[in-house]
């Protein structure tokens, strides 16, 4: 027995040591795969063994990089300042016209009763390591429960969703990418509202899988999550639609083409906490462009009431322009502050060049300028200004107190025209003065009285104008305050 | 005495160091795990693999070696998200091999490294398929010609680390 055991030794070692790494890993399997505890101490050791090198090895990396980039390659950083620079300033512009529009939804989530999911603190981590396999799409960052990590939170980057945390460890936290074959997410197509589960195959592909295959996939498609997976918030991007084949069981076979480089990254960040409140009205409807763009522009000194009223009509329209493209309330409508009105722009001589042109205003900057300035003072005057602002959409409102009040939202609502003098739907007299433009109807908001019961929305093209002057001319409101008119 | 093919000597065995038998593995994992983030073409590479044949046919005990080889199969394993003994098993079986083919054969030359190295490639890789298929379903898609060239690839890196590790043998 002795000698068949000696003979046999190694094999016997080798079947006993295969025996037991089969068993462990069919309870694993059986407990549910890796996600399970029961290895948890052996993870972090290795973790532990593992991950301070490549931390020191990114905290060297990143300091050289750093020297090299912010002592000695600075080579073209004067334009690119420039360059970024521009481009804040078209995001400002871009960023005022989205909060109108967010603005409105949010009235609108409010009437609905919807409760909103808002990202309220993230960390930012930086990726240390990875899995080393091809298999296991995983990587570790330097941020773990000290940081106030946790499983499951969401992990992203600028450019889309990465993945979610998986384990944590005290300064260390492992993150499944999408592209692993065992994540799941729950993805909505942007058009077609069509909703999927986003997965990962072995070859690291993202599929969006339970689309039924009637449904028409269009290629360049973008994916956002959906909510649905109770990790991801609703409506990050994932990616893009890059091919769609039928796959089984009467599903498509949808290849996502992932938004954020999962292959190289190298920053991200976790969403450690969301909130989820009622959506309220009042979040968003005082950031106004004529604020914004007040801070910018530089201002004009105080004018006498009666210079304006001797001036040229451009001068109360830029006024009445400005009073119309804050929105400011009947009571609060001064030229005191920094007027935005397109003619107050040349009058400047710091007014810098750039930010000019980036507003996308249909009307002409300089109301001076512009032809339609030799019949400044009457109702049309405004009106080619007003009609190339190319407004977007019109709302009524019938009100218990028999005014209709016709909402006519331009793509730039923050840019008054400047040669508007009056009312031009209801042809109401140019005020006398920038004080008086207080006033003024706005070129897009104009009360008329309610003919009968009528939901029709009222003609507010400028260039048809009423004759009908308007007893009672209202400002631009709040949003809140549209149903509830004077 | 093992029976060899070798020229009449008596094969060589080797010990290393307590420093390089932890150090080695641990720095083979430590890159294989960080360098695929930079250079997504180094995941083709499997570094711990190398370092586990290299051990193996060093010190030419099937016991050394298979425990050389669970152990850093294990701990790739754990740095992975999948569960633990994949990589485990298919490394433990290729020590073994290593091990056992070292004392029989003479492996000290490049081509028979090379050669050596490509065909334990293929082991593991057929084993670690096996096992996840078989006792962890996973999804896993096979390519001849992919997992020929990853072999080729990795065989070739194992003659140039198999040398440089030969600075660190100590004879018994």
């Amino acid at each position: 027995m002795e000698s068949v055991l000696g003979r046999y030794r190694n094999l016997i070692i080798l079947v006993g040591v295969l025996f037991l790494q089969v068993l462990g890993l069919a309870v694993q399997v059986k407990r549910g795969g890796a996600e399970t505890e029961n290895t948890r101490l052996i993870r972090i050791w290795t973790v532990g063994a593992i991950t301070p090198f490549e931390r020191s090895v990114v905290w060297v990396q990143r300091g050289v990089g750093n020297i090299w980039h912010n002592y000695f390659y600075l080579r073209g950083v004067r334009a690119e300042n420039r360059d970024l620079k521009e481009q804040i300033e078209h995001m400002r512009i871009e960023q005022v016209r989205l909060s109108e529009d967010a603005a409105q939804a949010r009235r609108l989530q409010t009437l609905l009763a919807f409760k909103e999911q808002f990202i309220s603190k993230t960390v930012a981590a930086q990726v240390i390591g990875s899995s080393g396999s091809d298999l296991s799409r995983i990587i570790y960052i330097d941020k773990g429960g000290d940081a106030g990590l946790q499983r499951d939170m969401a992990v992203i980057t600028a450019d889309g969703i990465v993945g979610k945390v998986m384990l944590v460890y005290s300064s260390v936290s492992q993150v499944l990418l999408i592209n692993d074959q065992t994540s799941g997410v729950g993805a909505i197509l942007k058009k077609s509202r069509l909703q999927g589960v986003l997965r990962g195959t072995a070859n690291g592909e993202v599929v969006l899988e339970r689309v039924m295959s009637d449904e028409q996939v269009p290629v360049g498609e973008t994916v956002l999550t959906s909510g649905g997976d109770q990790i991801f918030p609703k409506g990050l991007p994932v990616g893009t639609v890059a091919n769609v084949a039928n796959g089984k069981d009467l599903f498509l076979n949808i290849k996502i083409k992932a938004a954020a480089n999962l292959d190289q990254l190298e920053e991200v960040l976790v969403l450690v906490e969301k909130q989820e409140r009622q959506a309220t009205a009042e979040d968003n409807v005082r950031v106004r462009a004529a604020d914004i763009l007040a801070q910018r522009l530089p201002s004009v000194p105080d004018k006498p009431a009666t210079d304006a009223a001797a001036g040229t009509g451009n001068a109360a329209g830029a006024a009445t322009g400005t009073s119309a493209g804050s929105a400011k309330s009947a009571s609060t409508a001064t030229p005191e502050p920094k007027p935005i009105g397109s003619a107050t722009v040349p009058q400047s001589k710091n007014s810098s060049a750039t930010t000019i042109p980036h507003v996308p205003v249909g009307a002409s900057p300089a109301g001076a300028a512009s032809p339609q300035a030799a019949s400044a003072g009457t109702p049309s005057a405004g009106a080619p200004s007003v009609g190339t602002s190319a407004p977007v959409g019109s709302t009524t409102v019938s009100t218990p107190v028999e005014h209709k009040i016709t909402v006519v939202r331009s793509k730039v609502p923050f840019i008054a025209p400047s040669n508007v003098v009056g009312n031009p739907v209801t042809g109401s007299k140019p005020p006398a003065g920038p004080n008086k433009s207080a006033g003024t109807p706005s070129a897009g908001l104009s009360t008329k009285p309610a003919q009968g019961p009528s939901k029709k929305p009222v003609p507010t093209a400028p260039s048809q104008p009423t004759s009908q002057p308007s007893s009672q001319p209202s400002n631009r409101q709040p949003p809140a305050d549209e149903n509830n008119p004077q | 005495m093992p029976v060899t093919y070798t020229s009449g000597e008596q094969v060589e065995v080797y010990r290393f160091s307590i420093p390089a038998t932890v150090g080695f593995p641990l720095l083979a994992l430590f890159l294989q795990a960080f360098v695929p983030r930079r250079f997504p073409l180094f995941s083709y590479l499997d570094l711990p693999l190398l370092v586990t044949i290299f051990f193996a046919m060093a010190r030419r005990n099937p016991i050394s070696g298979l425990l050389t080889g669970a152990v850093i199969g294990l701990v790739q394993d754990s740095l992975g998200g999948l569960p633990l003994g994949l990589y485990g098993i298919a490394k433990t079986v290729v020590g073994f091999g290593a091990s056992s083919l070292g004392v029989k054969l003479d492996v000290e030359n490049a081509g028979a490294r090379l050669l050596v190295t490509l065909g334990f490639y293929l082991v593991h890789a057929a084993v670690y398929f096996t096992v996840a298929r078989g006792l962890a379903s996973l999804t896993l898609n096979w390519s001849w010609s992919r997992g020929f060239l990853a072999g080729l690839a990795n065989a070739v890196l194992g003659v140039v680390i198999y040398f440089f590790l030969d600075k660190f043998k100590q004879r018994t």
